[in-house]
């Protein structure tokens, strides 16, 4: 398939007209997050056993190890994770290991998810598609060492004992360091056994801290922004001011006559400044001119998109996601019919650093690109197209990056192809990093789309749900991009929803996708940051016109769903659910799955200010074996700050088709005074490891919301709660 | 020609005196830890000792920076850091990292002036550095941790 894609890239067709052509299966699967994780392609077609020497991990004749990553960190801990896959297996020693980002061998580092042929770091399958490859890869490497190790003192190999980093016969030792060279030279052995899970000796525990804690405490820790290059300038962009405007005119001249200021260039996105520094060249933007072509821009704000979706909701969906039985009907005929219209903001990823690239043409002629690319063979094809550069020279470094969200996995490479634009502007003469303002990557669009639900439910006399019947409308994030695949649902709009566990005869998830000219993208959890709050908040609803206790109505739904049921169940118990609280304090409950991975997290909250105030969270997790359960612990963390944070108070608002807030002071995540205690338990589970990136963030709304309906009998429909609360 | 003190040491830079210390920092001095998040003054991001008090580099410039004595994460070396540290690498505080250095530099400036903070004074001291990742429950641990090897 990947053949395929590459005859599709480098067609000579022009580029924006170019679809990049992966299969429903691989959208499905892939960039498109929301997905299924396909059960038995690992390794399919891969039939000689690829050189992990090669591929996977570096060993230096100084004894240090390299693990080589095909997957992209953004602070989630993958690389990380990688390493530790390699170490268990490869017997190396902590200390001895970094970690790099690699790309340009698809047989090796294609993402499984999407099929295997492809690059690409995303819907949290990082250890999923990492989890036997890198473990085979430390083993094989390992067998090769010693089987050079047998040859160089002529003993038997099961004599031989590998720790530490050294292979060892009785009082005989050498380094891996040392024995590399010979290593390199054995057939790569197949079939090589992995440790059964009882003989691990690190994995699954704590025992390995963060290789790149102490670097980040020390400034040293290097990410995209920090990359140095001899002579290198760097580059700010004007934007259009509307999505869809493009540059007509500009006069740089002014911004020219700036000391520092080298260049002013018009690109595919827009006018860069380039300068010696950041500080010239963001003088040098205000001293440029720049006429819009606004003919085909979007004008919209988003009061008029919200108050047309507020109609549109009310008809039949567009598309049918999942049907079963005739919801409507049921719902017609139930004793008691229940509705609620939710309404969730634009938001945006405002990831700490800004979006950045680095642009570098070598003396050789080969492109250096540096930037947190999600899906580098990708970029490297867009790249290629756009600099008529041939691909084998285009070169991507994979750096890591201050956060990305989903930020980074973009369709059209967007910042990486500014760097090389300008570069290529300015005829190569410098190395070039492009540098986002915080405006810029605030107002840059790429948002979680605005949505409205209407949710309709039919309860029978004892309060058992008969029909629910659930209209989304939302943009959809693949439909008209070069992901198309014609597929009518776009799943990461209703997943979540669709997939509502909850043993329901009569059930409808449809959609309706209206075109809007703001750009819109995977924004962490995807789907479910919205699904997951309209289905449970929902679902507490529901169980209060059945009078039932939250927790115990959703049991009574999960007969078949065993490992919802058991994350529920232990969040319930942990957070000592049901138990009396102190005065002006609260409780609210939900349950999740997304990627894989089943969440329940159940919050204590008192009101301050006419707002929910969170005080504790508990959350239970289950993500398969938990190879690090010290990451699990943190993304779920991590994933509740970034869920609570944007439930509270985040909102991109578009006024006539500007967007409102431009940096912190106006769009606001979450800040120490407002971050709650969480407490995470981890299911212990002989399954796979499936995702935690995400699946932390999607129940952390409702459950707040739940909360707050205990405390105030409020139904909260409108996000954030400082509008939908105080409206 | 600026003449900075800079971790111990004197630093001309020749740039615009209007320049904030933070791209001087960055761009001129190729000292890079401490990062650039917002601009003005919202996230902490780009937080220096400046006199000994934590200050925004975004929102210093280079003209008035002279003469004042600059730590930057790069050549913080008192107790309280060294301690942050170590709870830091103990606790496996950050995420990506990229707002740490600003934290730590928050932090170490709180655990020099209140020894033994509580979460209230974690709260005052710290909600001016944002934290995309959201690590902020183990900052407050790292530093509760810190203040203890400290009294120690
Ligand atoms: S960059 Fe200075 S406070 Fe954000
Ligand atoms: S660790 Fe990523 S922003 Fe703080």
């Amino acid at each position: 398939m990947y053949a395929k894609i590459l005859n599709q890239l480098t067609a000579p067709k022009p580029v924006s007209r170019r679809r990049f052509l992966l299969g429903a299966g691989a959208v499905a699967g892939g960039l498109a997050v929301g997905f299924r994780l396909p059960p038995a392609q690992a390794q399919e077609g891969e039939t000689a056993p690829i050189n992990p020497l090669n591929a996977y991990i570096t060993i230096h004749p100084d004894n240090t190890v390299t693990v080589l990553s095909s997957q992209f960190d953004m602070g989630q801990g993958a690389w990380h994770g990688l390493a530790s896959l390699v170490v268990e297996e490869l017997g190396a020693d902590w200390d001895q290991i970094t970690v790099k980002g690699v790309n340009g061998n698809p047989a090796a580092y294609g993402n499984l998810t999407a099929g295997g042929a492809f690059q690409l770091s995303g819907g949290s399958s990082s250890v999923f598609t990492s989890f036997d490859r890198y473990r085979v890869a430390g083993a094989t490497a390992r067998e090769m060492l010693k089987a050079a190790a047998a040859k160089r003192w002529n003993v038997n190999v099961d004599s031989l004992v590998v720790s530490d980093g050294f292979v060892r016969n009785g009082d005989q030792a050498a380094s891996f360091g040392d024995l590399v060279a010979d290593a390199a030279q054995i057939p790569v052995p197949e079939n090589v056994a992995l440790k059964p899970r009882e003989e691990w000796s690190t994995l699954g525990s704590d025992a390995l801290r963060r290789f790149d804690t102490d670097p980040k405490t020390r400034g040293t820790f290097t990410y995209t922004g920090d990359v140095q290059i001899p002579g290198m300038l760097t580059a700010v962009m004007i934007h259009p001011p509307r999505f869809g405007a493009t540059v007509k005119s500009f006069d740089g001249s002014k911004a020219l006559a700036r000391d520092g200021v080298e260049h002013v260039v018009a690109i595919h996105r827009g006018v860069a400044v380039v300068a010696k520094t950041m500080f010239d060249a963001l003088q040098g933007k205000e001293l440029v001119e720049v006429e819009w072509d606004e003919s085909a821009a979007e004008k919209r704000g988003s009061d008029a998109l919200l108050s047309a979706y507020r109609e549109t909701v009310m008809n039949e969906p567009e598309v049918v996601a999942r049907t079963e039985g005739d919801a409507p009907a049921a719902i017609k005929q139930a004793t008691q019919m229940v509705e609620a219209t939710y309404e969730f903001p634009y938001l945006a990823h405002a990831a700490m650093e800004p979006l950045n690239a680095v642009a570098h043409m070598r003396d050789d002629g080969v492109l250096d690109l540096y930037g947190g690319h999600q899906a580098p063979d990708l970029y490297q094809m867009i790249v290629s197209g756009m600099t008529e550069l041939d691909m084998s020279n285009i070169n991507l470094v994979i750096m890591p990056t201050g956060g990305g969200f989903g930020r980074r996995a973009v369709l059209d490479a967007d910042v990486v192809t500014e760097a090389a634009m300008v570069a290529k502007a300015i005829d190569y003469s410098a190395p070039v990093k492009v540098q986002w303002t915080r405006e810029n990557d605030t107002l840059g669009g790429r948002y979680r789309p605005a949505t409205i639900h209407r949710v309709q439910a039919g309860l029978d006399e004892n309060g058992n749900i008969v029909g629910w019947d659930s209209h989304i409308v939302s943009q959809s994030l693949i439909k008209g991009t070069a992901f198309d695949s014609g597929a009518e649902v776009d799943n990461t709009v209703v997943e979540g929803a669709s997939n509502l566990p909850y043993a329901i005869d009569n059930l409808r998830v449809g959609a309706t996708m209206p075109q809007v000219g703001v750009p819109v993208l995977w924004w962490r959890a995807v789907g479910s940051t919205h699904t997951a709050y309209a289905v449970e908040t929902f679902i507490d609803e529901l169980a209060a016109k059945a009078k039932k206790d939250p927790v115990d109505y959703r049991l009574a739904m999960l007969k078949d769903h065993p490992r919802h049921a058991a994350v529920l169940k232990l969040a319930a118990e942990k957070a000592g659910w049901g138990e009396a609280l102190p005065e002006g304090r609260y409780r609210g409950v939900s349950l999740h799955e997304s990627f894989k991975s089943y969440v329940a997290q159940v919050v204590e909250i008192s009101i301050e200010d006419d707002l929910p105030k969170v005080h504790k969270v508990v959350c239970a997790v289950d993500c398969g074996i938990a190879i690090n359960p010290d990451v699990v612990r943190a993304q779920m963390e991590g994933g509740i700050g970034f869920g609570l944070g944007a439930v509270l108070a985040e909102e991109l608002t578009l006024k006539d088709g500007y967007v409102q807030q431009s940096n912190y002071d106006a769009y606001t995540p979450l800040r120490m005074n407002a971050s709650p205690e969480v407490e995470v338990h981890i299911v212990d589970s002989d399954a796979g490891p499936t995702g935690v990136g995400e699946p932390g963030v999607p129940p952390i709304g409702p459950a707040v919301a739940n909360a707050v309906r205990s405390a105030t009998g409020k139904h909260v429909t409108t996000l954030p709660f400082q509008k939908g609360m105080r409206a | 020609m600026t003449t900075l003190n800079i971790n111990g040491e004197v630093r001309e830079v020749s740039v615009d005196p209007q320049t904030p210390l933070l791209w001087a920092l960055r761009d001129t001095l190729a000292m890079t830890g401490t990062k650039y998040g917002c601009g003005i003054a919202q996230c902490g991001a780009c937080t220096v000792h400046v006199n000994g008090a934590p200050v925004r580099s975004c929102q210093l410039n280079v003209g008035d920076a002279e003469g004042m004595e600059i730590t930057t994460i790069e050549g913080a070396e008192s107790k309280a850091i060294e301690a942050l540290r170590v709870a830091w690498n103990e606790l496996d505080v950050p995420q990506c990292g990229y707002c740490q250095s600003g934290q730590l530099m928050s932090a170490a400036s709180l655990l020099e002036r209140t020894p033994k903070p509580s979460d209230q004074d974690i709260d005052n001291a710290m909600s001016g550095n944002l934290c995309r990742c959201a690590t902020y429950q183990r900052i407050r641990a790292g530093i509760h941790r810190a203040a203890d090897i400290l009294e120690a």
